[in-house]
């Protein structure tokens, strides 16, 4: 007999907001969170679009020793996951007192590796480095940091799957809750945003170059995208067993009924067809349900051509001619990566309960594909009580939720 | 740099760095206590003095160095 888990807490800082309510009116609203950035035209960049959103000011909140070994995106997460607690109605003698786990997505922490090197080239002294570079520059730089602040007692790992990294952490943290190995796991995800951390990425034209006209650039499954827009920030969720939520007289926000993955073992960068269309179809078997119980699909495009189109494609694969609406809330955020599988389960809980589906911005032409499926481009007043969320990433890793409203 | 303006300069890049009071800094204080130091913060205040002040601070030299006097005559002897 395994475990019902669910969702009782959610915390967010994104580019739509920095609390539930200001990002449920910025989707509301369609809004985008999209800026041109100069200092990236300076730098070289090929496209100086980027979602904007100011660094946390945590000098009140934490002490310089605990502020110390924090990059930007353990900076976001930490708000993110403050604000998800509370939220849960968890304060810190419960997490003293209970073995409570930590999965968050996080794959790069790209500036304090690159300011390290810089010292360590110019001065040729290691010490001047500082102490806070080793535990910024790792990979798990966020679940170390997080792990230590909220004194958390159970699994403790970051999980790294490029930009299903989010989505995959919630997955494995309800697998563990359904097995009964935790009760409760804070899942969630972190993206770094600054120019260092994805200049790589822009090397590849994998952004788009629609430079003036920043909050049109971010056009997922329209006819004319011409690349991502990279974002980011930090979101987080509080996933527990039903049991462990009735317990405590939480508040029951949803259940997570599914979780899917796949790889595609194909190629690093382009996605496939099968590897996605496999990862939806194991979400919607192991939850039990029906596809005409889906009410709203929030879609992993990121407005890159290859991408969306054959999400699409996979999509419709497992839909038919349904009339599902299908929406990318990256219209509005640009592509959050290693966040994205965390937030866009945020935003679309946020729609879920206040009854709405944002619409997919700068949605103006369809494709072949994206003609098959129902993509709104105004916002849709609409109850729905489940949906599914996908999230791809880099060498075809593939990541599936399915959640219901409770 | 005067023996006063140097003690003054340290003074204000420690309690900066390490976020308390210039005031709670006396030459006889121990410099780990009042600046709440662990190993690894022991490390930012060693490269706190080499990057402002140009002097570095062996970790053999370290153990003589307890008190903020003896920080401010460390610094003032091996200073170019």
């Amino acid at each position: 007999m395994q475990n019902r888990v669910v969702i009782t807490g959610m915390g967010i800082y994104s580019c739509l907001g920095k609390t539930l309510d200001e990002v449920r009116d910025s989707l509301y609203h369609g809004k985008s969170g999209i800026i041109f950035d100069p200092i990236r035209k300076e730098m070289g960049f090929r496209s100086a679009l980027t979602a904007h959103l100011e660094d946390p000011d945590l000098k009140k909140v934490l002490s310089r020793s605990q502020r110390v070994y924090m990059p930007q995106q353990a900076q976001y997460a930490y708000c993110a996951t403050a604000d998800a607690l509370r939220n849960a109605g968890i304060d810190q003698d419960y997490l003293n007192t209970h073995d409570v786990g930590l999965l968050y997505g996080n794959d790069s922490s790209t500036v304090p590796n690159v300011k390290a090197v810089d010292t360590m080239r110019e001065k040729k002294d290691t010490t001047l480095v500082g102490s806070g570079a080793i535990f910024q520059s790792m990979n798990s730089t966020v679940t170390m940091n997080l792990g230590c602040i909220f004194k958390l007692k159970g699994i403790n790992l970051t999980v790294s799957g490029a930009c299903a990294s989010g989505s995959h952490a919630i997955g494995l943290g309800a697998l563990l809750i359904q097995n009964g190995l935790q009760e409760m796991v804070v899942c969630g995800g972190a993206q770094e945003v600054n120019p260092w951390s994805i200049g790589s990425f822009d090397g590849i034209s994998a952004f788009s170059v629609r430079e003036d006209e920043p909050t049109r650039a971010s056009r997922p499954f329209d006819r004319d995208r011409d690349g991502l827009v990279p974002g980011g920030g930090a979101a987080t969720v509080i996933i527990e067993s039903y049991e462990s939520a009735i317990r405590r007289g939480a508040p029951i926000l949803a259940e997570i009924l599914g979780y899917g993955f796949s790889s595609n073992g194909d190629h690093i960068s382009s996605p496939n067809v099968e590897g996605p269309t496999k990862s939806l179809l194991m979400a919607i078997r192991r939850a039990g349900i029906d596809v005409n119980e889906i009410g709203y699909i929030n879609a992993h495009a990121t407005s890159t051509h290859v991408g969306d189109t054959n999400e699409a494609k996979a999509i419709y694969n497992v839909i038919g001619d349904r009339r599902i609406e299908v929406t990318s809330t990256k219209s509005q955020t640009g592509h959050e990566m290693w966040m994205a599988g965390a937030s866009e389960v945020i935003y679309s809980m946020l729609m879920m309960k206040n009854g709405f589906i944002a619409p997919n911005i700068n949605f103006e032409n369809p494709d072949e594909d994206s003609a098959k499926l129902l993509i709104p481009s105004q916002r849709v007043e609409k109850h729905f009580d489940t949906f599914l969320s996908n999230s791809f990433g880099f060498g075809g890793t593939n990541s599936t939720l399915i959640v219901r409203n409770l | 740099m005067e023996m006063n303006e140097l003690i003054e300069k340290i003074n204000e890049v420690l309690a900066e760095e390490f976020e308390i009071e210039v005031e709670d800094i006396t030459p006889e204080a121990n410099i780990k206590d009042t600046l709440q130091l662990d190993s690894l913060s022991l490390v930012d205040m060693v490269a706190l003095i080499e990057s402002e002040f140009g002097v570095k601070i062996q970790s053999s030299e370290l153990i003589n160095i307890q008190t903020f006097a003896a920080l401010y005559d460390f610094v003032s002897k091996n200073q170019k």
